[in-house]
């Protein structure tokens, strides 16, 4: 069925590989992060080869991502949090490129799997967690006793604040996951309905032209939600640093 | 699923059935690859990207920073310049305005003392002229007497027929003269 939203997320294996029983075949999966792995790499680092003085088209905008992020650091986690700008850097730069990589038709999005986005949201969580108990050592627990709060309001906080932290992983990751999910479904949609009303003569012809319309106007809002939710994920990885960092707030 | 053909074809009948990011069977290989990849990612920024935009931007900065710098530098020296050659136009305002003075001052006394040397020689001209006034007034004035007395001779020489002495006519002229 060629209309089925669903379709564009399967995986299919492209080199089957199986070691100790694990499927580990290389998908169309794989060799999308492969692609944003590739584009990436030759983004930053052949864009900056001349290391001019002053930057050419290319170096420019490597310069002036590598900025935003460093920016978007130093502002949530101060010139500390700079020690995770590689992380962060390389979280914004992926699922970017990924997310970008997903607009393409016939592309597959690596950050529409929920897999993915656990995986890089555990790798934050589990950052946060490990650097926060190297760092402050039992002193990271403070993080779940705010400051200033009556004493008889502190197990009821410290409740809140514990599931607060365990649900980061999860919204982290369940945010990218469905934003990619539910804007590529509502584009295939309308874009199937384009192809479907179109065949039933000239009339479907006429009503095609709304939601191609539609088709064209969300493609715009994928494109702006396929950087925001790149931006989103290291704001709040950022913030989620910060944390680990100076654990008393 | 015994071979890697089966396990990928159960995957795909798997898919039909479950929604696919749902579907567990996968996870395996997304995870891997995605270590794999993300790892390298990691690795290219933390080890080669970053470092050189890091370096890049540095230099750029410290460029700018010295550039500022001397331009800085080029200015202070301008102003000094600047402030010099207001300086020597001042002083040598001031030296032309000294010359002048004392010109003006040197021309002044010239003029004064000439003007006094010959105001001076007016008066001395004068005061011999005054003195050669009163000479020949005092000898004009003394040969009236004699004058007179001579005419008054001479009259009563032709009314009288007798001529009076002529001391006795000097004697009563200058009676006369002396009671006028």
């Amino acid at each position: 069925m060629a209309n089925d939203p669903i379709k564009q997320f399967e995986i299919s294996t492209i080199v089957p590989i199986e070691i100790a029983n694990l499927d580990l075949s290389f998908t169309n999966s794989s060799l999308f992060m492969v692609a944003t792995t590739a584009a990436v790499s030759a983004f930053l680092v052949l864009s900056t080869k001349g290391r001019g003085l002053v930057p050419g088209r290319w170096q420019a905008a490597a310069e002036m991502s590598y900025e935003f992020v460093a920016g978007m650091l130093r502002d949530a986690a101060g010139t500390q949090g700079m020690r995770f700008f590689p992380l962060v850097f390389s979280l914004f730069m992926f699922i970017l490129f990924a997310n970008m990589f997903g607009m393409f038709p016939y592309f597959f999005t690596v950050t529409s799997h929920i897999i993915v986005t656990f995986a890089l949201a555990m790798l934050v969580i589990g950052t946060v967690v490990i650097y926060g108990f190297m760092k402050h050592g039992l002193g990271f627990l403070k993080l779940f006793v705010p400051e200033g709060v009556p004493g008889y309001l502190v197990p009821l906080v410290v409740v809140i604040e514990v599931i607060s932290f365990l649900s980061r992983p999860l919204s982290l990751s369940v945010r990218l996951f469905a934003n990619m999910l539910a804007g590529h479904i509502t584009l295939k949609v309308f874009a199937g309905f384009v192809v479907s009303l179109s065949g039933l003569g000239f009339v479907g012809i006429v009503g095609s032209i709304l939601p191609l319309i539609m088709t064209v106007a969300i493609t715009a809002l994928e494109f702006l939600v396929a950087f925001l939710q790149a931006y989103v994920f290291a704001v709040l990885t950022c913030m989620y640093l910060n944390d680990a960092l100076h654990p008393s707030h | 699923m015994a071979t890697t053909e089966d396990a990928a074809h159960g995957a795909a009948e798997a898919a039909a059935g479950v929604f696919p990011p749902f579907d567990s069977s996968t996870f395996a290989s997304q995870l891997f690859w995605l270590v794999l990849t993300f790892g390298i990612t990691y690795y290219v920024i933390s080890k080669i990207a970053g470092p050189r935009i890091s370096g890049i931007l540095e230099d750029r900065h410290d460029r700018i920073a010295s550039d500022l710098a001397e331009a800085e530098r080029l200015k202070r020296e301008t102003d000094e310049a600047m402030s010099n050659y207001e300086q020597a136009l001042a002083d040598a305002r001031s030296r032309a305005q000294a010359v002048a003075a004392e010109t003006r001052d040197k021309l002044t006394a010239e003029t004064t003392a000439k003007r006094e040397a010959s105001e001076a020689d007016l008066n001395s001209k004068l005061a011999e002229a005054e003195t050669r006034i009163a000479d020949i007034k005092a000898q004009a004035l003394s040969q009236v007497d004699s004058i007179a007395a001579e005419a008054a001779e001479a009259i009563l020489g032709k009314l009288a027929p007798t001529a009076p002495k002529a001391a006795a006519v000097t004697k009563a002229i200058s009676d006369i003269s002396k009671s006028s």
